[in-house]
């Protein structure tokens, strides 16, 4: 990667004859964040990488014993991590739709001439910004069954958001979607205005109906906008832990990295966990390379 | 759309922002519910059904600065007429400040953990502020073999879920002594940020136009010159506002922070939810904290509120 940096650069460019060279300066600018970022990202996942083909445990200090892809075919065999990654797809898609509909919705309704309608979009916007797990708790007493908020808008009793099993992971989803739907508002607000005024003047000369505009015009140009909140969100989604993790301790909302942060933190089983790690990260590349190439294309309009 | 509105698109936008007004009322309903709690006695902070109007009090405030113990029997006249009005809020309620030997008040955590957070934020801001600008320069003007590859490896780093890292990082800080430590958390949150800062920034700067440092050069400028006179100054909106978005990022995040950290250099966010232990919570005084914790981030998105869709897009998405 290195030799990648220091290569060769116009050298009849006008400051190469004063000061610093530019060849000096470029690798002055760049090198000490590619060097920072591979000793705190890539060199501890070399570590962990050589820790998940062992036995190591981090409470002890028995030495590491080799054992192969003993992790990886354990993990990979094991039905709860399957389960928890289910619980995971399922938070994921619970969750992102939620604030694709919701967000993309109110973009709409907020697509025209509203008095105020840079303050309200902005007090749209706060959730988002707010930190996760600080919010997150406090919606523990919004969701409370019996002096709730929640209940008694909606009228609901005693209902049992998140001590119910089957309940809970649709409680995060809803607190998620409060604090995410934002995010797909903003962006396919950008999408939204910058659908060229005529294609809608000419829509409405044909007497094209408000249907045919919306899946004919409106979507299609917003499409690409739409999908990097929706891929982004995804990614988000499927690394939750704070709210899920502080909302409740349900099995059934046990998304993957809670049971990473367990297995690693509480059961103390290194080797394994850092198999898992690079199970989820393998996944997460995945995705990351999808939204780059959505972001750049994007970017090139 | 056509000059002439029909009546039909009339009628259409007022139920939109009828709808509008609905939804944001909903939407910041739980941040209200926030700052009532906040400002509830805490008799009137879990009643059935929900207590909605009350008289405010800044009784929980005080509560949250303060170590506390149960009063055994009602304070008597005397003690009220001789405690400082902060302190006879607390007396009322049934309950005495602790003081030391010496008589000065003992503080609770919440003041040492809020500075942690202060302390850990600014520095990672300030550090992958001026890396990410550098670095975002250097892309921006330079000819870099395998940019594509650089970025995406660049950004790609801050995908990465913190539990995933936090293993490995745990393992090597508590190697070198970094667990629990101020520098422990800012080095991590700097490389967390830094990938961020380094795509916003690149963003800011490729809007400068080139023209203005070759006419520096021109005149005898060397480059780093340049860098610092002209494009500094001319990205310092852009800079302020992916300084934001930094501090909001580290002063928000919690899953390092709780794995990293437990006392010394604990910060808000893993402390406040551990708060709420067993028993029943005075719900109060976790929401003063909340208040007072989410304060700066909400007067942060007001004046960053132009600048919120390139943050969030990684600087892809401009207005």
């Amino acid at each position: 990667m290195a030799t990648a940096v220091i290569e060769t650069l116009d050298p009849k460019s006008r400051a190469a004859s004063r000061g610093m060279s530019d060849i000096a300066i470029r690798n002055l600018f760049i090198i000490p964040t590619i060097a920072f970022l591979i000793i705190f990202n890539i060199f501890p996942l070399l570590y962990s990488l050589g820790y998940s083909f062992t036995d190591f445990r981090a409470s002890t200090n028995a030495p590491a014993n080799f054992v192969g892809l003993q992790n990886y075919r354990e993990l990979l065999n094991d039905p709860f991590i399957w389960t928890n990654f289910s619980i995971t797809a399922k938070y994921v898609i619970v969750s992102v739709t939620g604030q694709v509909v919701v967000g993309f919705g109110v973009a709409l309704l907020l697509n025209r001439d509203i008095p105020f309608k840079g303050l309200i979009t902005t007090l749209l916007l706060l959730p988002m910004m707010l930190s996760m797990a600080v919010v997150g708790l406090f919606w523990k007493l919004l969701y409370d069954p019996s002096f709730g908020i929640i209940n008694h808008v909606l009228g609901l009793g005693t209902f049992e958001w998140l001590s119910n099993a089957d309940m809970a992971l649709y409680a995060v989803a809803i607190t998620d979607i409060w604090m995410w739907s934002p995010f797909v508002m903003l962006l396919s607000l950008a999408g939204l205005s910058a659908v060229p005024k005529h294609l809608y003047e000419a829509a409405a000369i044909d007497r094209a109906g408000s249907l045919y505009t919306f899946f004919r015009i409106t979507l299609p140009l917003v499409a690409p906008i739409l999908m990097i909140a929706i891929i982004f969100r995804t990614m988000e989604a499927f690394k939750t832990f704070d709210l899920a993790y502080i909302l409740t301790s349900q099995p059934t909302t046990e998304v993957i990295s809670i049971r990473l942060y367990k297995m690693a933190f509480q059961e103390w089983q290194t080797g394994r966990s850092s198999a898992l790690a690079y199970i989820v990260l393998i996944m997460i590349l995945a995705i990351t390379n999808i939204y780059v190439k959505y972001l750049n294309k994007v970017k090139e309009r | 759309m056509a000059a002439v509105k029909t009546g039909a698109e009339v009628a259409g936008n007022r139920i939109a922002i009828v709808a509008v007004l609905i939804i944001t009322l909903i939407f910041l309903a739980p941040i209200y519910w926030i700052i009532a709690t906040s400002f509830k006695p805490r008799n009137l902070s879990t009643t059935i059904p929900p207590t909605i109007v009350f008289t405010p009090e800044i009784s929980p405030f005080v509560k949250l600065f303060t170590k506390r113990s149960q009063l055994r029997e009602q304070p008597t006249q005397e003690q009220l007429d001789a405690a400082p009005w902060w302190e006879r809020i607390v007396l009322e309620g049934g309950e005495k400040v602790v003081r030391d030997g010496k008589g000065n008040v003992q503080w609770s955590a919440y003041p040492n953990r809020f500075m942690n957070s202060l302390i850990v934020a600014i520095t990672s801001t300030v550090l992958a502020v001026g890396m990410g600008t550098i670095t975002a320069y250097g892309f921006s003007r330079f000819k870099v073999k395998g940019e594509a590859d650089l970025l995406f490896f660049i950004l790609s780093t801050r995908m990465l879920p913190p539990v995933v890292v936090a293993i490995p990082m745990f393992l090597m800080y508590r190697a070198v002594g970094l667990n629990d430590t101020h520098w422990g958390l800012i080095l991590l949150y700097t490389a967390f940020n830094l990938s961020f800062a380094v795509w916003l920034m690149k963003g800011f700067i490729d809007e400068i136009p080139k023209e203005y440092e070759e006419a520096a050069l021109v005149d005898g400028y060397t480059r780093m010159q340049a860098f610092f006179k002209i494009v500094i100054p001319e990205a310092a909106t852009g800079i302020a506002a992916t300084a934001v978005f930094c501090f909001i990022t580290a002063w928000n995040e919690y899953a390092f922070a709780l794995i990293m950290t437990n006392r010394r250099a604990q910060t808000a966010p893993p402390f406040i939810p551990s708060q709420v232990g067993s028993g029943l919570p005075d719900w109060t005084v976790i929401a003063a904290g909340t208040f007072l914790f989410l304060l700066p981030v909400a007067i942060f998105t007001f004046l960053l509120r132009n600048h919120l869709l390139r943050g969030m897009s990684f600087g892809a998405i401009r207005k």
